[in-house]
């Protein structure tokens, strides 16, 4: 039975529970509190160990019912049964002698054989547990395995010898032999039904794994349509994380250096004398951020998700202005705080994203109208391609920029070979930019923002 | 044999809680079953008003244990939550041992030898006579063991929750001055939650995990007859499906089981015989805490009484 928990938490991983050692521990320990009698009782248990949140628990007990579902396979296997029963009902209604003979012949044939004919369900699903068991299913991890498995079971439980009992009966006996391939093909249905279950168990983290990492370093700018919405997912767990990493607490007590007022404040009660002793702090800024997001063409999705991870930053920065521009500029904090992500992205582009891009006119708009939101606590970040369609660039105005903040980072989703080509003004700009980076993938621009994060430690 | 009986003391957990008025679902039971089993504190999440809090006084009760409660909010720190020397009683006691000290150290001839004398007394000022113990120190001196309620943990900081790590996993405190106290009886250990913020994974882990929510009608039904004797079962029967109804509309904030109590109450109080258009209308205000909420759920109200009293028929 210890056996079945460990494969139990496993297939809870693979559900996206975390359970560290300890957690499991605590499992085996209350369940040889509460015993497997009660199977509620059970469940509850594995909640209450296990499971730490909301989420995990819906998770943790659908993964219950899905694993102690297995030993007795009931539904899908079930139709199947009943139309075997069918067929050999009519047959042994048609020709119940032959029926007999077929047992009389059945003494020659192997054993998987005779248990096919037996029709013993209960023999059946042991001999596919025990089959699955020694071809390790729950190391399955990718769809591309189902195959394998399959056949591994299946090979586990005698297959061969089933093959040449088939063989031998097309010969001398049709009838039984017909029976008998009906007999392996639902054989076969169920082993897959086991394997595909066994996949939905174990497989699923590592298949979520997989995908998330192809969609990491895929390029932003050219996701599919249908990929939006995973990606919206893949950059709030990017936000999750970075929040986790960054929502410290700001001030951090100085030993050494005394606070001499804050000391006689607090021990006032004591007539001065200093029992409590207070620290002079430190304090470190929250982070400010004032983001110029090029919304043309190409850029625009970039836009969109910098804009999304930003936003869902609250906790570590809740000082953040967005401006959105391609021929134009325009504030978009306001929409983007009180819109849904969709929703925001198309009034924003309904508003700035027509026409061709001009830096030189949207940093002039910043400019004029908006160059006090910019503190020297702030962080200036321009997203964009730089490509100003030999217009002006107007790299003064991203000095004075560069001059009243503490720094302008320039997040470019082409690849550095490209700078500078063309009509690109990234040369040009790049001698303001305390950074110039190239953001193109989530990956990017995790570590893009999580750099600016950082510089505020 | 001997696997039944789990089955069985939950069963003791939920009639020992009853009898407290406690009117425990399975999992909760559960839960306290086997926090006691394998000596884990509980953690329990849920919305305001379900009976977090109310959980740790009724196992208090029926155990016959003092509740020792710590009250979390933003700030706590160790001096107000473990222990506290007491600098008065230090200061005071200096100045009366002064002519003490005095004799003692009189006769040592240098500086060097009177702090050596000193020494010998040992930290006579830093000793438990000082220290003045908060609630978590108070939880691990009991002698019969206590149950220790940690209140609204989600509101004090992120800081106060590793202090409380070492207390969760081992039932100890380490005190600088005076090295590590073990608990005498382990308490049992109930920290609630309101989710207003993610606890930390350390946390989480040291404790089991149970989410209370709404309750069900038929138990809901349950806990309102035993809070409040004096209903009937007819009116508690409608005005329990009617709260039921209106947890399905989008409000700010949903009645709870706290709120059903109270609304019994005031039915009770008001002496309405069964769930009428009118009385619901001048009481909704115990129900429902939100000018917004109220005037969402009013036009509702026939609809929902209507319901709930066909409801009644039926079932």
């Amino acid at each position: 039975m210890r056996e079945n928990l460990h494969r139990f938490f496993r297939a809870a991983r693979g559900a996206g529970v975390r359970l560290s050692p300890a957690e499991s521990i605590d499992a085996m320990r209350a369940v040889s509190k509460v015993g497997f009698a009660d199977r509620t009782i059970l469940r509850d248990t594995f909640l209450l160990t296990l499971a730490k949140t909301q989420d995990e628990k819906k998770a943790l007990g659908d993964c219950f019912d899905l694993f102690f579902d297995q030993p007795e396979p009931q539904s899908p296997p079930e139709d199947g049964k009943a139309d075997e029963q069918d067929s050999s009902g009519s047959n042994a209604a048609s020709d119940s002698p032959g029926d007999s003979s077929g047992d009389e012949q059945a003494d020659g044939l192997g054993q998987l054989a005779q248990m096919l004919l037996a029709q013993d369900r209960n023999q059946i699903s042991a001999a596919i547990a025990n089959a699955a068991s020694a071809a390790s299913l729950s190391d399955i991890r990718y769809f591309t395995q189902r195959g394998i498995f399959s056949g591994r079971i299946l090979d586990q439980m005698g297959i061969q010898r089933l093959r040449d009992d088939l063989d031998n009966l097309a010969a001398t006996n049709p009838a039984l032999a017909e029976r008998l391939t009906n007999a392996l093909d639902g054989l076969r249905g169920t082993v897959r039904d086991t394997v595909s279950q066994a996949l939905m168990l174990y497989g699923r983290e590592e298949a979520e794994n997989l995908r998330n990492e192809i969609l990491r370093n895929a390029p932003l700018s050219r996701i599919e349509p249908r990929q939006v919405e995973q990606m919206r997912r893949l950059i709030r767990q990017i936000a999750r994380r970075l929040r986790e990493r960054y929502s410290k607490p700001r001030k951090r007590q100085r030993r050494g250096h005394l606070d001499v007022r804050r000391t006689i404040r607090r021990n006032a009660a004591w007539g001065g004398v200093p029992f409590l002793t207070a620290w002079k702090r430190r304090h470190r800024d929250k982070p400010k951020i004032v983001a110029l997001c090029d919304v043309s063409g190409s850029v625009a999705r970039v836009s969109d998700f910098f804009l999304l991870l930003i936003h869902s930053l609250h906790e570590v920065v809740d000082d953040v202005r967005s401006f959105a521009f391609s021929g134009h500029l325009i504030e978009v904090s306001d929409i983007l705080e009180s819109k849904s992500p969709e929703e925001a992205m198309a009034e924003i582009m309904s508003k700035a994203g027509f026409g061709s891009s001009d830096y030189g006119n949207s940093f002039s708009d910043f400019e004029h109208g908006w160059m006090s939101a910019i503190t020297p606590q702030t962080t200036v970040v321009v997203l964009g391609d730089a490509r100003s369609n030999n217009l002006d660039p107007r790299a003064d105005i991203l000095r004075r920029i560069a001059e009243r903040s503490k720094r302008v980072v320039w997040l470019n989703p082409e690849g550095r070979m490209a700078w500078g080509w063309g009509d690109s003004e990234m040369p040009r700009y790049s001698t303001f930019c305390t950074v110039v980076r190239q953001c193109a993938t989530a990956k990017q621009l995790e570590r893009a923002v999580s750099d600016i994060v950082a510089s505020y430690q | 044999m001997a696997e039944n009986r789990p089955s069985a003391s939950i069963e003791a957990v939920e009639s020992g809680l009853a009898a407290q008025g406690y009117i425990a679902s399975r999992q909760i039971a559960t839960a306290v079953y086997l926090a006691q089993q394998i000596e884990k504190p509980i953690l329990v999440e849920g919305p305001a008003g379900v009976g977090k809090t109310e959980l740790a006084k009724a196992i208090a009760a029926w155990r016959g244990m003092k509740m020792i409660r710590l009250q979390c909010y933003e700030g706590l720190d160790e001096a107000k939550a473990l222990y506290e020397w007491k600098y008065a009683k230090q200061l005071l006691y200096t100045q009366i041992l002064k002519d003490k000290l005095g004799e003692v150290l009189g006769g040592a001839p240098t500086l060097e030898a009177a702090l050596n004398q000193l020494h010998d007394f040992g930290d006579v000022f830093f000793s438990k006579e000082f220290v003045e113990p908060r609630p978590l120190l108070q939880a691990l001196e009991q002698p019969a063991g206590c149950v220790l309620l940690i209140d609204e943990i989600d509101k004090s900081d992120a800081e106060f929750e590793s202090l409380l790590l070492e207390i969760l996993s081992d039932f100890q405190v380490t005190i600088p001055e005076l090295g590590t106290i073990v608990a005498v009886a382990p308490p049992t250990v109930i920290l609630t939650s309101n989710s207003e913020r993610d606890l930390g994974d350390a946390l989480k882990r040291r404790c089991l995990h149970l989410h209370i929510g709404f309750p069900e009608q038929r138990l809901e039904e349950r806990i309102v007859e035993s809070r409040v004797p004096g209903i009937s079962q007819n009116l508690r029967k409608q005005m329990v499906s009617f709260i039921h109804e209106v947890r399905t509309l989008d409000l700010k904030k949903l009645p709870s089981v706290s709120e059903t109590i109270d609304w019994a109450r005031v039915l009770v109080l008001l002496q309405a015989p069964e769930l009428g258009h009118e009385v619901v209308k001048d009481t909704l205000n115990v129900l429902l805490k939100y000018e917004a909420d109220i005037e969402a759920t009013m036009p509702q109200v026939s609809t929902f009484i209507a319901k709930a009293s066909r409801q009644n028929v039926f079932g």
